[in-house]
This record gives structure tokens, sequence and C-alpha cells, in this order.
């Protein structure tokens, strides 16, 4: 069978045999979380608490800040103790809510209605809202606003990304796994939100179980089918996953509902299940905590908000020197200066690399090689823009496509003078931010 | 648990390669075309080469040094220029030439722009420019050819007889011609014999003059010739003649993804086509071996897979290789067929690489999802 791919990108090796094969476990909860207002992409989630309040598991504690925007919950019952800036799982600093547990786990009271696919679409998108979703693989994108696509935008094809194409993470895999019907009902869930006609879940050749399961599963389905793809990274990235399943190319700038199609991660997939049938806000989610000097990695079902400390003790330490302390996966996380950062919605994996994995090659002069214009799934020259930037031409560098730039990472990873053009590029980004924020 | 760990930007993972690491595998993939030159021409090549190694080596040192930044010799970068310039002279140079090309290629070609990654133009190339400008009766003429008669097979034999017979036929009709062409490389022969002033010198007869060079024009790719050629049975530079080395070594190239087959497809191609409809001369009528006499001959395998892919001095883009390749081609093969040289790949590489800026500029992709306006 000849499996489905975008052009461009590299083959890292996948490292997933850390943690593939380990069930989900439950992490134990934590005697305190500390619930970042900004866990999305939009505007941050405003505080209705106060120091000193006493929250049940579930209780929204922070309402959405925006129309892009979500609300947070609490995720343990307990008391606030402190509203101030706690580290991030992205490596800075930022606004949370920190939350002492009194240990007994109480929880607001839930709902079930077996029968959630019949329930009006309006309450379902209403239900969605009210959990505080965002896109769980990573780029945090409220599911809410996802769901509500203008009028002169129809979709009709609805994406579940179980690709997980980021060495070592395995959270995804697990939960289609172990969880794989309540994914199926999400997707139901969001075809009939959206009115859309055909249902996919895309899922990366390295993971036969769950494509095999899934076939299973949706056999007697005409129109949801299960999309295998080749292992090459940036397969999970969004314009890449819609391109290799449906060879549709997503305008520049532009959003998947351009050309009729949504895409949603599958632990966003299973919140949303949770969401509409249980009326259950998002306070927990799948991570891996894996990597060479772990000691026993897992993927655990953890409480957002549990400092990442919790998650290695709970995996037997570590079992040699750490180098390096990555959030997220590999190519794309945020290196950490400690472990003091809590779990976030969108933390799919902790990565804990060796000295020797860690260690880096100095910089040198850039070659030439065009080694990073192959490979580059966009179609961009990324040593040209990184030059551009350094050399300070932001119009040169927007020329050569600095605004598609996905900082997939995928040049850094080949390039043979190991220049930081990630680094470089994000650096003009954000001078580009800039720019037009000053011409406002 | 410490409390130091590595913060550094994603992604956290890197494929391992390294500029060492790229270079010592094209010093790699050059080796089979020496062992060639050393079966063919003796020590003396290995020697040389040796020379112009070190030649390049301590240039660059002496001047990084000197200029006060990091020595970086090591990454393999100066040696392959090194070996890439001594490819270009022939086996019988004296011991000093490589040496001055070196010093020129590395000196002038290199560290005078920066160094690594900023030169504009191929240092090995430029440092044999230098060469035939300055020592032009070294690098041209009687010393090409060196075959060691004891070392030849039956069916090299075979090749280098239908070259000794167009030199035989030349000897029998004009000394003047046989000054010429004595001591050839085959290309060498190939633009006498287009030369109409030296075909009408053979006999009286015209007709018969047509017949004759036609004749010897077709013995140039026969199959024994093409035999010769692709093992290396020819006259040539050092790196440059045999054929069937310089390919172990491209695929190697391609197959470890060092290269990539945009410039060499592009390039060869062109020149296949371009020589297969206009390589012909009067009284020799097309043919399909013609063009592979043409890309089997001279530098254009050198050239080709390890030159002009060279990475500072090709485009970036993947439109803009393919464009630089056919431009060198054209080049190649309008020097061969109407220029006065009989060789033309060093000086098409040279100029290509002088417009690669301006194709980069213009051949500039279009990024994924954006519609061509």
């Amino acid at each position: 069978m000849r499996l489905k791919t975008f052009p461009g990108g590299v083959h890292p090796h996948d490292h997933k045999f850390y943690s593939a094969s380990v069930p989900i476990e439950i992490q134990p909860l934590p005697a305190r979380v500390i619930i970042p207002l900004s866990q999305h992409i939009g505007a941050p989630s405003a505080p209705i608490v106060k120091v000193g309040d006493e929250v049940l598991a579930g209780q929204k504690i922070a309402e959405a800040g925006g129309f892009v925007s979500i609300p947070q919950h609490a995720s343990i019952s307990g008391k606030v103790t402190k509203i101030d800036t706690f580290p991030h799982p992205s490596g800075i600093m930022a606004t949370a809510i920190e939350i002492t547990g009194d240990g007994k786990d109480t929880w607001v009271e839930l709902v079930d209605d077996p029968n959630f696919l019949d329930l009006p679409t309006q309450e379902i998108k209403d239900r969605i809202a009210a959990a505080g979703i965002c896109g769980m693989g990573g780029a945090g994108f409220p599911t809410s606003v996802k769901l509500s696509p203008p009028a002169d935008k129809p979709i009709d094809t609805v994406i579940l990304n179980g690709v997980e194409c980021e060495p070592y993470l395995t959270s995804d895999h697990r939960l289609m796994l172990e969880h794989s019907e309540p994914i199926i009902h999400g997707l139901k869930i969001l075809l009939k939100v959206l009115n859309a006609r055909q249902g996919m879940i895309g899922i990366e050749a390295n993971k036969p179980d769950a494509i095999a399961l899934m076939k299973k599963l949706l056999a007697s389905e005409s129109n949801l089918s299960v999309v295998p793809l080749k292992l090459q990274y940036p397969q999970g990235a969004e314009k890449q996953l819609i391109y290799a399943a449906t060879r549709r190319k997503v305008p520049a700038g532009g959003l998947p509902m351009a050309v009729g199609v949504v895409v949603q991660n599958v632990g966003t997939a299973f919140a949303i299940y949770e969401a509409v049938r249980y009326r259950k806000p998002l306070v927990e989610r799948v991570i891996a905590v894996t990597g060479s000097v772990v000691a026993q990695p897992k993927n655990l079902k953890a409480r957002i908000g549990t400092p990442f400390s919790e998650l290695v003790a709970f995996c037997g330490g570590t079992s040699g020197e750490v180098g390096k302390i990555i959030s997220g996966g590999p190519m794309m996380g945020f290196a950490l200066p400690n472990l003091d950062a809590p779990v976030a919605k969108g933390s799919s994996g902790l990565v804990l690399l060796n000295v020797k994995e860690a260690s880096s090659i100095a910089e040198r002069n850039c070659l030439r090689c065009a080694r990073c214009v192959d490979i580059c799934p966009m179609n961009l020259l990324p040593s040209l823009i990184a030059q551009a930037v350094k050399g300070k031409d932001l119009d040169l560098a927007l020329k050569c496509g600095l605004e598609d730039c996905m900082k997939c990472g995928s040049c850094a990873y080949v390039c043979p003078a190991h220049i930081s053009l990630v680094q470089w590029i994000d650096t003009g980004k954000i001078r580009h931010a800039e720019n037009l924020r000053a011409k406002k | 648990m410490k409390d130091k760990y590595t913060v550094s930007p994603a992604p956290h993972l890197h494929d391992r390669t390294s500029i060492p690491n790229v270079m010592w595998n094209v010093v790699i993939a050059l080796l089979p075309a020496l062992a060639f030159a050393v079966y063919y021409w003796g020590w003396r090549s290995l020697w040389l080469t040796l020379i112009g190694v070190v030649a390049a080596v301590a240039t660059e040192a002496l001047i990084q040094y000197l200029r006060k930044v990091p020595v970086t010799v090591y990454d393999g970068s100066a040696v392959l220029t090194g070996m890439l310039l001594t490819y270009n002279i022939s086996a019988d140079s004296p011991w000093w030439l490589p040496i001055m090309g070196s010093v020129f290629a590395i000196a002038i070609g290199k560290q005078a722009f920066g160094g690594l990654g900023n030169n504009p133009v191929n240092p090995a190339l430029l440092g044999r420019a230098f060469l035939l400008a300055s020592w032009p009766s070294l690098m041209t003429g009687n010393c090409w050819i060196r075959t060691l008669p004891h070392k030849l097979s039956e069916s090299s034999i075979n090749g280098i007889s239908n070259l000794s017979l167009i030199h035989a036929n030349l000897q029998g009709v004009s000394a003047k011609a046989y000054d010429l062409v004595t001591s050839a490389t085959p290309l060498k022969v190939a633009q006498t014999l287009r030369d109409s002033s030296f075909v009408n010198t053979i006999t009286t007869d015209p007709a018969t003059n047509l017949d004759i060079s036609g004749k010897m024009f077709k013995s140039l790719f026969d199959m024994g010739t093409l035999r010769s050629l692709f093992w290396g049975n020819v006259g040539g530079c050092i790196g440059e003649v045999s054929v069937f080395a310089l390919l172990l070594g491209a695929i190697y190239l391609l197959w470890k993804n060092i290269i990539e087959w945009r410039i060499p497809l592009f390039y060869i191609g062109t020149v296949f086509v371009l020589t297969f409809l206009f390589g012909g001369i009067e009284g020799a009528g097309p043919s399909i071996l013609l063009p592979f006499f043409h890309i089997f001959s001279g530098g254009l395998m050198l050239g080709a897979f390890f030159m002009a892919t060279d990475y500072t001095t090709s485009p970036l883009t993947k439109n803009g290789r393919i464009v630089f390749a056919i431009g060198c081609g054209v080049l190649t093969v309008v020097i061969r067929l109407v220029g006065g040289y009989p060789e033309g790949v060093s000086y098409s590489i040279l100029f290509m690489n002088v417009m690669t800026p301006l194709i980069d500029k213009l051949t500039m992709p279009k990024a994924f999802g954006r519609v061509k306006k």
C-alpha cells in the first residue's frame, strides 16, 4: 500500500520505543496545581476567583478573555492560594492561579447524556466552549472558534490528527489504543456540529496497532476512514496533514476552513466527547514522560497544573545525568531550566535527554548547501531568511517566506553548519510583529 | 538531579551531519579517480595530489592564523580544494605546479573572500584558470597523454588503437597536423577535425578530405573509443579521465545525500542533447553515440558531479539549480564546438558561478499554499 504524505520533510529516528507500549497510568493527585491563564492561542483567560476561595474540581476559575480565548477550570478541589507569575511550560514566566488541594478531589456535578449525538448543535457548541477546550496537539487554538466557521466557508471534511510525528511522544498513540471509542464519538460530534460529510483519522505508519484498531472500528462507518500516513516529519503539521489526506492546499496565511477542512487532535476529540456527554471540563490530559534518562518512561493521565517534577518522580526519577528538559516534543518543544513548570492543556510530552544527546556543535558559516531548501515542507529558503534577519533586512526575510514558516525545525535539524535557523526566523517573526504593531 | 541544564531553541534533535562529515565524504568519493590515475600514470599522480593537498591545507592554516580566526583545516574543505585542483593538471606536471594552483585557490579564491561559504566562485576552478593563464604550455598541449602501454587491457588497446589510427592518418598526410595532435586529448582531436582549414590540408581533393576526416571523426565515438573513455584509458588530467571511477564516487555522494541530482542531471543532459544536435561535422552524419563521446570525455563528469555541485557557488533554489546546470551545459558545448579551446567545462562553471546570485534572485520559490501572481 502506498502511504500518503507531503513534499519535503525529514526522517528523524522516532524514539517512541521508550513509552509506546506502556499503558496509560493515572498520575497521583498533586498537592497543588498551577493553572496558567494562557494555555492557548488568543487572549489570556480572566480570573473569576480570588486568593482564599474554595474551589471544586471542574469549577470554572477563569473565563474566556475574548472571542479567541477559553475558560479555565480548577483541576483539583482545594483553595486558591496565589494568583501570580509562575513558570510556564513554554519556558517563560506567566500569570497562573495556584490551587492547594484538600486531598478530597471533590468534583462539581457532572451529567451523563448517553444520547449526546441527539443534542442540539448549539448546545453541543456551548458545552465545548464551556469546557475550556483548546487544541491539545501543542498549538492550542481554541476549539470553539474552529467550530464556528463563517457561513461562506462550509466544512465538508473533519480530520482527526493522530499523526504524532514528533519523536518520543506517545500520548496520542496510547489514547487511540485505549480510548478509541470515545475518540470516534468525538469525531462524530465534530461532523454533526460542522455539518461535514466525511471524517478521517490520520495516523503515521509507525503506529500499525492504532491504524488496525481504528480501521476495525470504522469498518461499518461509510463516511469515516483511517488515513495511514508515511513516517515523515512534520506529517502532523496541519497544512501538511490536510495536503496528505485530501490533496488540498491551505492558502498561505489562511486557515484550513478555507479549503473546507477542520483538523482536531485525537486528544481534543476525546476531550470534546467528555465535554459533550458529561459536561466535563478539560482538567486532565495524557502526557508522555519519556527519554533516555527517565527511569521508567510512562504515559500519564495527569491533572492540568501538575508540576513536571511530580511526573518525573512518579516515573521513578531519573536514571542518569539529565542534559536537557524538553516540554513538548524534541523538534518544536521548549527547553526548560528546571522541572517547576506545570502540565498545560497542550502538554503532549516531557522529554529528558542525557548530556550527550543535549550536546550541540558550534555554529559555522552557512555553506549554502541548500539542504534546508530541499526539505522545507513550506517550500521556503530558510537559510536566506535567517541571513536576512541577521542582516536586519526584514523585507528580504519576508520575501523569502518569513511569515509562511511554521517553525517545524526541519531546516535546523539537517543544517551541517549547525546554524540556529529557527531561532533566527523566530527573531524575525517577533521583529516583524513589533513593526506591524508600531505601524498601527 | 543537578540544577543546570542546556536551554536552547528547538529543534533539540539533529541528524548529526556536519561540515567535516560532508567534506570528508566528498574526499572519499574522489578516491576511486585517484586510484585509476595511479593505475594509468603511476605513483606520480599520487605524489602530485598529496603536494596539492598539503599546499592547500598549509595555506588555509597560515591565513586563518594570520587573520586570527579559528583554524578549521580539519574540516576537510582545504583538502578537497587541493585535491580538485590537482585533479585538473596532468600527471607529468612539474612538482611545483599544484603548489602554485593550491596556494592561489585557497588564498585568493577562498580566504580573500572570508573563507568557507563566502567564496563567489569555485576555488579549485579559479586555481586551474590561474594555472592555465600563467603556464599555458604546461596546462595544454603535449603533456596531456602519457599512457603506460604495459598496463593496457585488451579492450582498452582496441580503443587506443583507434586514437592511434587517427594519429597515424594525420601523420601520413601532414607533419604540421601531427604536431598538433600526437599527444592530444580526444576532445582536441575532435576540435582539430572540425577545423576546415586543417581538413583542407589533408589532400588536394576536397571530397577525399571529407571522407578521411569523416572516418576519423567517426572513430572517435565507436564502441572501442567509448570503452577507453569510460575506463579512462585516454589522455587527460589526473582526476578527470575515468568516467567509471568518477561515477562510483558520484553514486556514493548521491546515496549519502551530499550532492543533489538536479545539477549533474541537467548539466550532462544538456551537453548530451546539444552535442547530439550540433556535434557532427561535414562528412559524418548524426549518431546517437556521438553525445556519449562528449559526456565521457574531458572534465565533464568531474565538473558535473564534483565542481558544479559545489554548495557555496551554486544556486540555493531548486529551479535555480536547473537554470545553472543548463547554463553550464550550453556554455560547455559552445566552447567545445565553436570556441578556441577544446574543452569548456571549467570556464562554463566559473561563469555560471558568477551568475548564481542573479539566478537565485530570479528563481525565488513560491511558498506552499501561495498562489502565483
